[in-house]
């Protein structure tokens, strides 16, 4: 067994042994880090297929329903309360369609968020 | 036929109090919570509490969802973003242990309600919310008004930018909710197939193969979208923090 050869005397190999471990430790912590930004930047340029693409799918699905339903329900809600049916759905839809195509294109990624000029 | 929606029916199993004439009861819903939730744990301790230099298999999981996180949040919503970690993995953690449980045979899948998904999904939208105007005060709502934009067409995008914003948690919770519905209906649905045709004989079972081989396709596909759907969760989640942290941009 391994431990037959360092088996007398422990007491005093165990901190040579644990500064030399954490020496190893370090220079592999080292290593690992200059090995990360170079496989981040492969990711970054060559053809994806991570799960952040499958998920950016998944999102468009719902983004434009999502924002026509809150334009519908607020516009029928005004129209209840204030009576003024149907133009509250008129113009709530039309605002929810455009949300809706809003949150699309935020969630294709073709515009960073609210205010970002591209 | 069996019945598709049956397996997502709520079912008491103790009652425990009468709170306003609406009766609060321990259901097979909160049954498998629980188990998710204990699950959760069980995986967690067990996984740093060996504490291995070299991680094991349990740790490794642990580690691994761990980073996981931490990346999806740090490269969504930044550094600031970390202060949330505990929310996001909470989030992450839940939804993916909860979906895949549910793929167990005979089991309930809690995600496939929209209560549950809207809760969480409500969760993040106020705690946005409050943070955002914790942080920046009425300065928050910068995020509403984007610069460059011409006077005389602001309102009209104000107007759109709150539609946005409101319509959030509905797409967050309409999503996973209607992927993990949608994927235990058509399982259930290829698999009664499966016991139809076999009851027509010997060329009954030679066409059973055909929908049993798509149950299996269909299955991992659903194990994909178990742990997809987790992980949309948790990066819109990351997103929309982001949109708390820095609404101005």
């Amino acid at each position: 067994m391994a431990d037959d050869s360092r088996g007398d005397g422990k007491n005093g190999d165990r901190s040579a042994e644990e500064a030399a471990l954490s020496a190893r430790l370090a220079r592999l912590g080292e290593r690992l880090a200059q090995r990360e930004p170079s496989r981040h930047e492969e990711a970054a340029s060559g053809p994806r297929s991570d799960p952040s693409a499958l998920a950016r799918g998944f999102r468009l699905s719902t983004e434009l329903v999502a924002g026509v339903l809150v334009g519908a329900f607020i516009g029928w809600a005004l129209d209840r309360w204030l009576g003024i049916s149907p133009w509250g759905m008129i113009v709530f839809l039309l605002l929810g369609f455009a949300a809706g195509v809003v949150n699309v294109i935020r969630a294709a990624g073709v515009s960073g968020g609210p205010g970002t000029k591209r | 036929m069996a019945d598709p929606i049956h397996q997502f029916e709520i079912s008491k199993i103790v009652k425990l109090a009468e709170v306003a004439g609406h009766e609060i009861a321990f259901t097979n819903s909160a049954l498998f919570m629980a188990i998710t939730v204990v699950g959760i744990w069980a995986l967690l301790v067990a996984g740093s509490s060996a504490r291995a230099l070299v991680p094991g298999r349990i740790q490794s999981i642990a580690e691994l969802s761990y980073e996981f996180v931490a990346n999806t949040i740090q490269s969504t919503a930044g550094q600031e973003g970390m202060k949330f970690f505990p929310l996001v993995l909470t989030l992450f953690m839940f939804i993916l242990v909860a979906n895949v449980i549910g793929l167990v045979p005979y089991t309930f899948t809690v995600t496939s309600h929209i209560v549950i998904t809207a809760s969480l999904a409500l969760l993040v939208f106020f705690t946005v919310i409050v943070y955002g105007f914790y942080k920046h005060g009425l300065g928050f709502l910068r995020l509403f008004v984007p610069h460059g934009i011409p006077i005389y067409i602001l309102p009209l995008i104000v107007f759109i930018e709150v539609l946005s914003f409101l319509s959030r948690p509905i797409s967050h919770s309409v999503r996973l909710f209607a992927n993990m519905l949608a994927g235990h209906i058509t399982l259930k649905v290829f698999a009664s197939f499966v016991t139809l045709l076999g009851g027509l004989g010997a060329v009954g079972v030679l066409g059973a193969a055909l929908p049993l081989a798509l149950v299996v396709a269909l299955t991992a596909l659903e194990l994909l979208v178990a742990f997809l759907q987790a992980y949309v969760f948790a990066i819109l989640t990351c997103i929309y923090l982001n949109d708390a942290i820095h609404p101005g941009h």
